[in-house]
């Protein structure tokens, strides 16, 4: 683990509301659990910075030690670790996440996600 | 050599004793993808009901299964769906 990219992680997660760690981008990304997270951020109109963990060997290793969580996409609300794929789809469905981007002040559309709710009911 | 599925099932029997386990080998959704090796046993999907989830957050949850499955994910599995469920949770 080198403490640098520990160091730049944080800065990362500290200095954006909602941050995803994922392999790829939010426009092309390279598997399919990232992209699922990302288009639902996408469609609820949150505004995320995404992490492309691919670029380095550092990152791919430096986002799993520094959540110590094995899998990726991972996402970050205001500094706070969420879940990976299945938490957040979880969420999705059953309003939690309605509440904790409320409870954090994260603006998001409230009729997209009820849409997607009664989509999968 | 058992197959990492089974291997699976006795590491998070012993973690969990859990009431109900299903693993499902979905590698083969994910051929020609990131991690998809020929003979599968990369990527599965895992439905778990255990006490041990009795009030215990999402990602808690999945900690604990990870933790049980730390040299498997180190290793051969790519990827894991994971359906972490409380007893009383069921329908």
């Amino acid at each position: 683990m080198t403490d640098a990219i520990q160091s730049q992680i944080k800065e990362t997660v500290d200095t954006n509301d909602v941050v995803l760690f994922m392999k790829g981008t939010k426009h092309f990304p390279q598997c399919g659990f990232s992209s699922k997270v990302a288009s639902v951020l996408s469609y609820l109109s949150v505004e995320f910075q995404d992490v492309n963990i691919l670029e380095s060997e550092e990152m791919r290793q430096g986002i799993k030690d520094f959540t110590n969580w094995p899998t990726t996409p991972q996402l970050y609300v205001k500094g706070e670790f969420v879940g990976g794929c299945d938490i957040v789809t979880e969420m999705t469905l059953s309003g939690e996440l309605d509440t904790l981007l409320k409870e954090k002040g994260v603006t998001f559309d409230q009729e997209a996600a009820n849409k997607v709710r009664e989509a999968n009911s | 050599m058992p197959g990492i599925a089974d291997s699976m099932r006795s590491k998070l029997e012993t973690a969990l004793s859990p009431i109900r386990l299903e693993i499902v080998d979905d590698s083969e959704s994910h051929r020609g993808h990131g991690g998809y090796r020929e003979g599968g046993e990369s990527h599965f999907d895992m439905e778990i009901v255990s006490d041990a989830f009795n009030g215990v957050s999402r990602v808690a949850r999945q900690r604990l299964v990870f933790d049980a499955l730390k040299d498997e994910l180190a290793g051969p599995v790519h990827a894991l769906s994971l359906r972490c469920i409380a007893p009383i949770e069921l329908d």
